[in-house]
């Protein structure tokens, strides 16, 4: 079948972060610093990526800030034609360096938040100090001229100050607010039972949302990421798998989705071995889920098929062990009542830091 | 201020929100932060229009002179073009 070109690449540059944050979805093994990409790969994966119509570029991590390089690779994709997108915790960027990446092309930076509060913003980061940093990087992105957006991951911990999350965008300068609950994916999946928001918090920040986005009408936008544990249907995992983006990881590896690798049966391809649109159009990994022959009868017999295309393929995986499983966060879901259950059974635990082995 | 534009008002596209040409969709893209809009040909012609000095009126009569349409159809399109944009965070109004 032909996908037609993709839209968006997210570019792992790395996983090396100062942030220890234990929401994060990155896998549980990170790859290290002497097995990242080199500048003159990336360079070339910019360049194909543009060539075959992708649109958006998203330098991630881990902390993209972490490479020296990260101001030439803006400057590559930027002159390649790329929408340029920094996401990024603040921590490694200063006034110099936000400078630079605006004059390079940096069309706009994404800044997580991970309280508005200070103790509190300390504690989920494993970080000392992130918050004052946090705000001088806003401050530095307004004064360069750029558009910023915050990034809030929400979760058990950090819910009950969403108000003031909100109010904190506002004082930060941002046009763009996202909410987001956390992805069960990689870290964050170790971590559900200190993350999981109860079913009155997932509740109360739906409203808490819809009023803000009332109220700052014209100021801030606010894009709201549901908790799928309480919905009805699932999230239209990666708009579609194979359909619009694709993550490249720090080693090269070219995913369908940034959690892909968590379905053992897949072999992902790596950058170089052939072309990028070759392995975006004809590759068994993303050929695995693409369109609609590979459902389950109850996606297939769904009108929602193209909606929400079974949802998620890794919780899929994880909770029905079929990776072409019916999302089991979907109401229509056999597994649907068992997953529920499973989560409102959760134990609570504590915090585990996303750091590298020491093994 | 998404709810109401008047004549003196001079539109801008927001920050972080630009045009561009796209082969591949055989189409003009205005893309933004996590959005890309394949654009009409209306809807372009409009965009291509704003400079940041223009103001709504100013914006209509020069439509005027490209589309075969009454004026107030014009102007009704436009507004509403405008204040879509506006509530989608991908336009300013001032």
């Amino acid at each position: 079948m032909n996908p037609g070109p993709p839209m968006a690449l997210l570019a792992e540059l790395t996983h090396r972060c100062p942030l220890a944050c234990p929401y994060c979805s990155n896998p549980v093994d990170l790859v290290r610093r002497s097995a990242e990409l080199p500048t003159e790969a990336w360079v070339s994966v910019l360049r194909e990526a543009a060539e075959i119509g992708v649109l958006h570029v998203h330098f991630s991590g881990g902390e993209p800030a972490s490479r020296r390089d990260l101001e030439a690779l803006v400057a590559v994709a930027a002159e390649a034609g790329l929408y340029t997108n920094l996401i990024t915790s603040g921590v490694g960027l200063t006034e110099v360096r936000i400078q630079a990446l605006a004059e390079r092309g940096l069309d706009h930076l994404q800044l997580s938040v991970q309280a508005p509060e200070p103790a509190l913003a300390d504690r989920i980061s494993g970080y000392r100090d992130a918050l004052a940093q946090k705000r001088a990087v806003a401050a530095w992105t307004n004064r360069a001229g750029m558009a910023l957006t915050v990034n809030a991951v929400m979760h058990r911990a950090n819910l009950g100050l969403l108000p003031q999350t909100i109010d904190m965008a506002v004082e930060l300068g941002a046009q763009r607010l996202e909410v987001a609950h956390v992805q069960y994916h990689g870290w964050a999946l170790r971590n559900r039972g200190a993350l999981l928001p109860t079913r009155a918090q997932a509740d109360a920040a739906r409203a808490i949302v819809d009023e803000a986005r009332s109220r700052l009408s014209g100021i801030l936008q606010t894009d709201y990421v549901p908790p799928d544990h309480f919905a009805q249907f699932p999230k239209p995992c990666m708009g579609g798998w194979g359909q619009v983006g694709m993550t490249i990881t720090p080693e090269g590896k070219v995913l369908p989705c940034h959690a892909a690798e968590t379905i053992p049966h897949l072999t992902f391809e790596a950058v170089g071995s052939r072309p990028l649109g070759e392995i975006w159009a004809d590759s068994a990994a993303f050929n695995a889920y693409r369109g609609t022959d590979w459902m389950s009868e109850t996606c297939r017999a769904c009108p929602r098929r193209e909606i929400d295309f079974g949802g998620c393929r890794c919780q899929a995986l994880a909770h029905a062990g079929d990776a072409a499983a019916t999302d089991p966060a979907c109401e229509r879901s056999p597994m649907n009542a068992e997953f529920r259950q499973r989560v409102a059974a959760e134990p609570q635990s504590a915090f585990v830091y996303r750091r590298f082995s020491t093994g | 201020m998404t709810g109401s534009l008047s004549d003196e008002m001079v539109p801008m596209l927001a920050r972080g929100v630009r045009l561009r040409g796209d082969q591949h969709r055989d189409a003009t893209m205005l893309l933004a932060p996590e959005r890309a809009l394949k654009l009409d040909p209306v809807a372009e012609a409009i965009i291509r229009e704003i400079d940041g000095e223009r103001s709504f009126a100013e914006l209509v009569d020069r439509l005027e002179a490209v589309f075969d349409a009454p004026r107030d159809r014009i102007e009704r399109d436009v507004r509403d073009f405008l204040l879509d944009m506006a509530g989608r965070g991908m336009m300013e109004l001032s």
